[in-house]
């Protein structure tokens, strides 16, 4: 089974199908008719990132008019531990960008090893969030202190629970992998992953500087 | 064979699950996950019903004691409106045409073996239903159901217990559940959307969909976009209910004696972002009745459709245009005159995709020997319902007489025509079509035909009075209007409505009776009783789990191949090969 290569594999799946010269008019209008064709969580996981963008762009454009509207807007100095978050979230797109490659390029262990360092830059993220949290509650900025802390926190929150997710992902990669499931399942797997989680790094780019402007 | 096993295993082989459980609870099937949805979308519309049925009892005899209820305080009227929107909206509206008859239809009018992620699809439904749960809830927690519209305007909806009664516990049951059906409705558009774009069998080329799966697809790209702003306004509204926040609410308020200790928060920005959703919502409820209606048309006028392409393009043009006008919900707010001509504007240039559809249903009826059986009758009722409402929406998109209108009944009879009794038509009409497909058997065909008079005249009788009183200043929420003088010389026409309402309603047992009557006594019908063109009549009836058996289809011509030239019956179903005579200018050019 390791030794199989992707078309092989697909092969198979397209087996006990009618032969593809039997199409109509010789055109393929759709894809493959089965729920099996990695294509379709590639499709699935560009759709989510397609919704959760228009949430995210809901709570933006809340904040930009809820701060342009108010008196009430008290700025707050953004913990600084936030900069050193980003560059370890950033660092984990490029480890994963190497992951991902390090498979292309038929490596397993550089793969894996890559993979593991990115769940746990992940985690570290997540971790250094919490901390940027408390620094927050113990210098008294609450959710409910000033309209500027309650965009902060959700904004936060939100983004969090989404990495969350992406860490579940990644966490479940790396079990798949030691069932050593098929070569294209685990591909999709991973390819779908790593969209979800760059989007999640642009994404934190976006909402810190979005604080920023609007600390 | 170990890999090959593997590889099988992965494709899921619709092996049919044989536990109850697994095959009528908590299946994967998307047919029986479209059925969920139809039967939860039934029971609810027959709670909204009851809803609107003691509103009108209140309306007609304000001083009656309703059994049970007693005598209807004014917040308990407006308990009901606002229950009666919201499960309509969502629960009825959303669920049955998308959810439901997409569900059923949708894989199998294109050739696939099921929806693209099935346990997302069960998901999907079960957090559906437990929306509805939660929902329902609200009835029964102390203080009762909100009052405060199916579009929970802040600050009414913000303040918690103070504001009245149903606005502490209710309320916040009421976002949870909308919450949780944001969730929903995004994983089934997702399934939806991928499944349409890679689950298409060979031949089925974008322009050979049945209408049907155009608009289920443009549905899809609403619901996604849409509830991803409602769950981000839903969790900004909960935060300011129960954290202290200071999202929506204003400054200064002052509600039942007491300082309101929120400042600076905008409601106007609520009405934002709630109709950034809830007008593509109006769509969302539409176009799959559009869809239904297009399809139906066709197959009963015996004529290919009637500019195919056009009202692919208009399906299109409709979703896109309607992401930008929901500024038309909120002329009254104080809004710039300037941002509302341009609401206006877009608004009103709905009016040019609409008008083609509209058009071309005429078009495909145009000199046709019309089938009159109980589909095609819904059919032509929801052309007739979509042109009355359409017409009183260009009204009602001019700021400047909006300004008049907006807080009168002739806003409540304008969306109950077109988002409400022409979504539920299409509804009908998808029922009355789809049953011996879904079901093996035939539903009553004069059954079919009295429930459609009954409600078709029905309809127009409650609705089309609702136009009047509205013009001459009655105003909509007033629970009673008996101490407002200038009102009372339209108290028979209240009374007029609510005796419509009653008959319309007794109607509707009709058609339940019918449903339940035909699921075992109807008459056993074949894979293709409509004689239609599209996929899901290739199939025996009710299909197999599997829908094709692994035999999947392959697709040579558009959907809507009838009265063919040269061919040997008059209509050529999508799967054929190329016939001899030369394609029929129709629905592929």
């Amino acid at each position: 089974m390791a030794g199989k290569t992707a078309v092989e594999e697909l092969e198979l799946i397209d087996a006990g199908r009618p032969p593809r010269d039997s199409g109509g008019a010789g055109d393929f209008g759709g894809r493959r008719p089965t729920p099996a064709v990695p294509q379709v969580y590639v499709t699935g996981i560009w759709l989510a990132l397609a919704s959760i963008l228009m949430f995210f762009m809901a709570l933006t454009s809340a904040l930009i008019v809820r701060r342009g509207l108010s008196t009430d807007w008290v700025p707050f100095d953004l913990p600084p531990l936030l900069w050193w978050n980003t560059a370890a979230l950033l660092a984990s797109s490029l480890t994963l960008e190497t992951a991902h490659r390090a498979l292309a390029a038929g490596r397993p262990l550089a793969y894996h090893r890559w993979w593991n360092v990115t769940t746990a830059l992940g985690v570290l993220f997540l971790a250094g969030q919490w901390m940027a949290w408390a620094q927050l509650r113990a210098a008294g900025v609450y959710l409910a202190t000033n309209p500027s802390s309650s965009f902060f926190y959700v904004l936060t929150g939100v983004h969090g629970l989404h990495l969350l997710g992406g860490i579940v992902a990644l966490l479940y990669v790396a079990t798949r992998r030691r069932r050593a499931a098929p070569w294209p399942v685990e591909r999709t797997a991973v390819t779908a992953t790593s969209i979800y989680w760059h989007f999640l790094s642009g994404l934190w780019v976006f909402l810190l500087l979005l604080l920023w402007w609007g600390r | 064979m170990a890999s090959e096993a593997h590889a099988a295993a992965h494709v899921h082989v619709h092996e049919a699950p044989r536990g109850f459980i697994r095959k009528y609870i908590f299946s994967t099937d998307h047919k029986i996950i479209g059925i969920q949805y139809i039967l939860l979308a039934l029971v609810a519309v027959f709670v909204g019903m009851f809803l609107s049925l003691l509103m009108r009892l209140h309306l007609a005899w304000p001083s009656l004691e309703i059994p049970f209820f007693g005598l209807m305080t004014p917040e308990q009227y407006l308990a009901l409106m606002t229950m009666h929107g919201t499960i309509m909206v969502f629960f009825v509206l959303t669920t049955a045409p998308q959810s439901g008859f997409g569900n059923f239809f949708l894989p199998i009018q294109i050739g696939a073996a099921d929806m693209a992620f099935p346990v997302l699809n069960m998901l999907s439904f079960w957090f559906t239903f437990a929306s509805f749960a939660v929902m329902l809830a609200a009835f029964f927690v102390s203080g009762g159901a909100p009052t405060s519209g199916w579009t929970a305007y802040v600050p009414l909806s913000a303040l918690g217990e103070v504001a009245g009664p149903g606005l502490g516990a209710g309320q916040t049951l009421w976002v949870v559940s909308i919450a949780i059906f944001c969730g929903a409705s995004l994983m089934g558009s997702l399934n939806f959307i991928t499944t349409t774009l890679d689950l298409r069998t060979r031949g089925m080329l974008l322009f050979r969909m049945p209408l049907t799966v155009w608009a289920w697809f443009v549905t899809a790209i609403l619901m996604l976009l849409g509830f991803a702003v409602l769950l981000a306004a839903g969790i900004l509204l909960l935060l300011d209910r129960h954290a202290g926040t200071s999202f929506f609410i204003p400054g200064g308020l002052i509600v039942s004696d007491r300082l309101i200790d929120h400042k600076g928060g905008s409601p106007l920005l609520w009405q934002h972002l709630f109709w950034f959703f809830g007008h593509p919502e109006v769509y969302i409820a539409i176009l799959p009745g559009m869809g239904i209606v297009s399809h139906v048309l066709s197959t009963f006028a015996r004529k290919p459709i009637f500019g195919y392409r056009a009202m692919v393009f208009a399906i299109l043009a409709i979703a896109m245009l309607g992401l930008g006008v929901w500024g038309h919900h909120m002329f009254m707010s104080g809004m710039s005159p300037y941002s509302a001509i341009a609401f206006s504007l877009l608004t009103m240039s709905i009016g040019v995709p609409s008008a083609i559809k509209t058009f071309n249903w005429i078009g495909t009826l145009w000199g046709a020997r019309i089938r009159f059986a109980p589909p095609m009758l819904f059919a032509l009722g929801f052309v007739s319902l979509f042109v009355t409402g359409g017409l009183s929406g260009i009204f009602l998109a001019q700021p400047t007489v909006d300004i008049y209108l907006h807080d009168t009944y002739f806003v409540v009879a304008h969306f109950h025509i077109i988002m409400g009794v022409a979504a539920i038509f299409g509804m009908f009409a998808g029922t009355y079509f789809w049953f011996p497909k879904m079901f093996g058997r035939a539903m009553h065909e004069g059954l079919g035909r009295l429930h459609f008079w009954l409600t078709f005249i029905g309809v127009y009788a409650i609705f089309m009075p609702m136009h009047y009183i509205g013009l001459a200043g009655h105003p909509r929420r007033y629970p009673d209007t008996t101490a407002v003088k200038f009102l009372a010389a339209l108290d028979p026409v209240h009374t007029f409505m609510s005796i419509a309402a009653f008959v319309t309603i007794a109607a509707q047992v009709l058609f339940v009776l019918n449903l339940v009557w035909s699921l075992w006594k109807g008459k056993k019908v074949g894979i293709n009783p409509w004689e239609a063109t599209t996929l899901e009549w290739t199939v025996p009836s009710p299909p197999p789990h599997d829908n094709f058996a692994g035999h999947y289809p392959s697709v040579y011509r558009g959907p809507y191949e009838y009265a063919v030239p040269g061919a040997p019956q008059d209509f050529v179903p999508q799967h054929l090969p190329e016939a001899e005579p030369a394609r029929h200018a129709g629905a592929d050019d």
